[in-house]
């Protein structure tokens, strides 16, 4: 061990200076340096953990073969839980840690602890070599021209900077152009003033307008719009409304009012802020909350937003009752596009 | 005994055995020696908090581990399956087979749930390995000359890491994760001119399309992670040549290192290290359920569960999107919705960049070209510390915020007073938090003083023979004393006079004013350490304490 005294570097006080670096502290040594008894207790501590390693592993294969994979288990403050998950976890944490714990004791009773002291140097390389080196950078740059001949520099610059395009061409065909899509749902499938049947989304039954019922929140989607289509979520992920019943009276706004039949109302479920689907009704004050961001929406006031960063109404979907059928049916499309906004949108 | 053998060893012949020929065999093509005879000594220094390095690359490599595993029954496919494995709840429901493969993960192959958990676990202590990671290199003043750039590699994989856990995070496609990509989704609608296209593109056509997935699995299991080994290479051979900072010590200097032989020490510590940390995270791993994505359901973007939440890395984003007002502006047929760009992009945008370019702001303040190898204690650097508590502050302010329904479901309070809360600590938290770490480093430094200069109180009450009561102090040791004092206390920079030696009016460079307002901000306000004039005077005083 080279135990080297280097001043203070940056101490301008001289060999006087109370607080100067004592310089390293003498070793001491350990129970297990100077107590050969304590050593080779020490020495069983360390191979006792790697025979608990490994009687752990034997242990995890063990598990995997034996123990059924459906098997469920009721432990005391865990609960039910996956009996061979449970065992393959604790026999492979238990295999790995004990190598460690094992490692660990080891380095710290039996391997010499005394600190080593080597020395660092400055990174900075010393004038020759960086002038040398600048040299030889100097002399290749010039060989090659690369200043001189102007020429060559530019269009080869050019070039480079030119073939990346290549690249950013061939990312064209990720997905198609946006066009309007992000503006029509499927309940404009049927021309503009097209009425579609509009379908409860857990029973899958057209609605008449006494199934919504005050205080209850009806999820519902158009008819034709059915999980086997290979579109399905694209669509849902716009079309999705929802429908409460309200009193004529409640309803503050006139568009509203005439979109809406005897008091039924129906808004799009999607959240005008990043798109969540909305789902927390207070029937008392009528506002819906949307889970992700707290958006919170007036249904009664033409579905305004009154708290949260959601920046524009819920988008209403008018609604009439079929004559013939007596079912609940949208007329025409969204007036404007469902969820997030876009810079298009405008 | 240990030493003695260590000494022959050392000494004695070189043995001829199977293990030096080896050796021979490669140094004879590879020329290690040289370098092995160098390095395999290698000091290094020893602290607990050089650890938290440890627990993010070993949780690093674990999650190398179990994601290899993971990759050999995950089916990163958005193709509709009608689900039909062991699952009963979830029989006979459409879903992608993505989810479904997850399901299979979990259920029917052996062991899948255990390496999904610690995975899932690994990542979790990684991203928080990291943040304190990066915590001690900044309040330490570890990042100084010549550490920048290993401090920027380490915050690119801090980034990284975020961006490489949202992406698996959302691979198994259920209902919490696909909601977490719905979000994303609205974020990039709302960059301006581009956003939609942008978004098209990313999904190959309207979310959540048929494409995300299988585009997520190869920026998770390879894009990313490929990015990520190179620079822990990097990040680690840079710690390797520059050698490792140190606390200040007796014996130890800017010139030296102190600690530690990589053989055997370090190795055994480290490499021991690694199985602690696999270990517990394999304990949790069977131990503590984690992201149970069957209870979530398949994805479907009309519904959602009350209380989503993100891991917990993503969670300052969302509270940043929860606190923002609704602002969104419509000029000329054109939206910017401030309301999500602002929050999702901007703020963490100035936080991280902040972090990233610490480094190169602190030493333009403090006009400081030398190298630095022994560690700042926090409380020397008043300034430094009060910036880092500020940062912590506002993170946590964003944070807490994405848990304001789980706040306001638990404690019965209104979410609208919750929000309005986290908008105002927003701006507050962070100012508060500067002023109160700034006051208590200061305070810490008084104590260093008074320490130094009046010794430690030994608690011992002592009564004089006139019936006063005294405390005994007692003086510290040499160590001690060179610690609490060792530190630099540099003054602040001065503007040169208004007109030079001529009598003609000096012109200053753009910048200066700026770059001497910081500095006094940094070191106008100081508790001057002791002197040894001081001291010599106090401690030959008579008695005194």
């Amino acid at each position: 061990m080279s135990e080297e005294k280097l001043p203070e570097p940056h101490s301008p006080a001289g060999a006087l200076d109370p607080f100067a670096d004592p310089g390293l502290p003498a070793h001491e040594p350990r129970v297990t340096d100077i107590d050969e008894k304590a050593a080779r207790r020490a020495e069983r501590q360390v191979s006792l953990l790697f025979v608990i390693s490994m009687l752990a592993t034997i242990g995890f294969i063990a598990s995997y073969v034996s123990i059924d994979k459906y098997k469920i288990i009721d432990i005391f403050f865990f609960g039910k839980i996956g009996a061979l998950n449970l065992a393959l976890g604790c026999t492979l944490g238990v295999a790995l840690f004990c190598i460690g714990a094992g490692a660990i004791h080891w380095a710290r009773t039996l391997m010499t602890d005394e600190e080593i002291v080597q020395e660092r140097h400055e990174f900075k390389s010393d004038p020759a070599d960086r002038e040398g080196a600048i040299r030889e950078f100097q002399r290749g740059a010039a060989e090659s021209g690369f200043g001189r001949r102007s020429m060559i520099r530019r269009t080869m610059i050019g070039a480079m900077a030119l073939v990346p395009l290549s690249g950013v061409v061939l990312l064209r065909d990720l997905g198609p152009l946006p066009s309007v899509a992000l503006r029509h749902t499927w309940w404009g499938k049927n021309g503009k003033n097209g009425r579609t049947l509009i379908i409860n989304e857990n029973t899958n039954k057209p609605l008449r307008p006494e199934h919504i019922v005050k205080g209850s929140l009806v999820m519902a989607k158009p008819e034709g719009l059915n999980v086997d289509n290979h579109d399905y979520l694209e669509e849902i992920g716009k079309a999705a409304i929802l429908l409460i019943r309200l009193e004529p009276d409640e309803i503050k706004s006139k568009k509203q009012l005439e979109w809406s039949y005897n008091g039924v109302v129906a808004y799009s479920k999607i959240c005008t802020h990043v798109g969540c689907p909305i789902g927390l009704y207070e029937q008392q004050t009528h506002h819906l909350l949307c889970p992700c961001h707290q958006s919170t929406f007036d249904l009664a006031d033409d579905g305004a937003v009154v708290f949260g960063p959601a920046a524009r109404s819920l988008p209403q979907l008018k609604i009439t009752v079929n004559e013939k059928t007596g079912f609940l049916e949208a007329i025409g499309d969204f007036a404007e596009p469902v969820g997030p906004s876009f810079w298009e949108r405008g | 005994m240990a030493s003695t053998h260590a000494d022959s060893a050392a000494t004695g012949p070189i043995p001829d055995n199977a293990a030096t020929k080896t050796a021979d065999y490669f140094d004879e093509r590879l020329g290690f020696y040289g370098v092995a005879k160098k390095n395999l000594r290698k000091v290094f220094p020893d602290h607990w908090s050089f650890m938290l390095g440890e627990v993010a690359l070993y949780s690093f490599i674990i999650i190398l581990l179990t994601g290899v595993w993971l990759t050999l029954f995950f089916k990163p496919s958005m193709e509709e399956v009608v689900y039909s494995g062991s699952y009963v709840p979830l029989q006979g429901i459409h879903m992608s087979e993505a989810y479904a493969s997850t399901l299979d993960i979990s259920f029917d192959i052996r062991g899948g749930l255990a390496i999904r958990q610690i995975h899932h676990w690994a990542a979790l202590i990684f991203v928080s390995s990291l943040f304190v990671h990066m915590f001690r290199i900044f309040f330490t003043g570890a990042f100084r000359k010549p550490r920048e750039m290993n401090w920027l590699f380490g915050f690119l994989l801090l980034v990284l890491a975020m961006v490489n856990g949202f992406t698996g995070y959302s691979l198994p496609d259920d209902l919490l994760s696909g909601t977490g990509l719905r979000i994303a989704e609205g974020v990039v609608l709302a960059i301006p001119l581009v956003g939609t296209y942008l978004q098209f593109f990313l999904f190959g056509g309207q979310f959540p399309g048929h494409d995300i997935v299988p585009r997520l699995f190869t920026i998770h299991v390879l894009l990313v992670p490929a990015i990520m080994v190179a620079l822990v290479t990097v990040h680690l051979a840079l710690v390797f040549y520059q050698k490792h900072t140190q606390w200040p010590g007796a014996g130890k200097t800017e010139k030296n290192v102190v600690g530690l032989p990589l053989l055997p020490v370090y190795t055994a510590k480290a490499g021991g290290f690694f199985f602690i940390v696999f270990g517990i995270t394999a304990l949790l791993g069977g131990l503590v359920q984690i992201n149970p994505i069957w209870s979530y359901g398949p994805y479907t973007p009309d519904q959602i569960t009350a209380g989503s939440q993100p891991d917990w890395y993503i969670g300052f984003l969302e509270g940043s999107l929860r606190i923002m007002p609704n602002w969104e502006t419509n000029l000329w047929g054109h939206t910017i919705s401030w309301n999500v760009l602002i929050p999702s992009l901007v703020v963490p945008g100035v936080m991280f960049t902040f972090i990233a370019a610490y480094p190169w702001l602190e030493a333009w303040v403090t006009g400081d070209k030398r190298e630095h190898h022994i560690l700042d204690r926090p409380r020397n650097v008043p300034v430094r510390t009060g910036f880092g508590a500020a940062w912590i502050a506002m993170y946590l302010v964003l944070w807490i915020a994405g848990g304001n329904d789980i706040i306001a479901t638990h404690f019965h309070l209104s979410i609208n007073s919750i929000t309005w809360t986290m908008r105002v600590l927003f701006f507050v938290a962070p100012v508060l938090a500067f002023v109160v770490a700034r006051r208590i480093a200061m305070a810490l430094q008084r104590r260093d003083r008074d320490k130094v200069l009046h010794g430690r109180e030994t608690g011992i009450i002592k009564k004089l023979p006139h019936g006063e009561f005294i405390e005994i102090h007692e003086p510290l040791d040499a160590e001690k004393l060179h610690v609490l004092t060792a530190h630099e206390q540099p003054a602040p920079a001065e503007l040169p006079p208004a007109v030079d030696e001529n009598g003609v009016a000096r012109k200053l460079k753009p910048g200066q004013k700026l770059r001497v307002r910081l500095s006094k901000f940094y070191f106008a306000e100081q508790i001057e350490k002791p002197t040894a004039e001081e001291f010599k005077e106090i401690t030959s005083g008579h008695g005194h304490h």
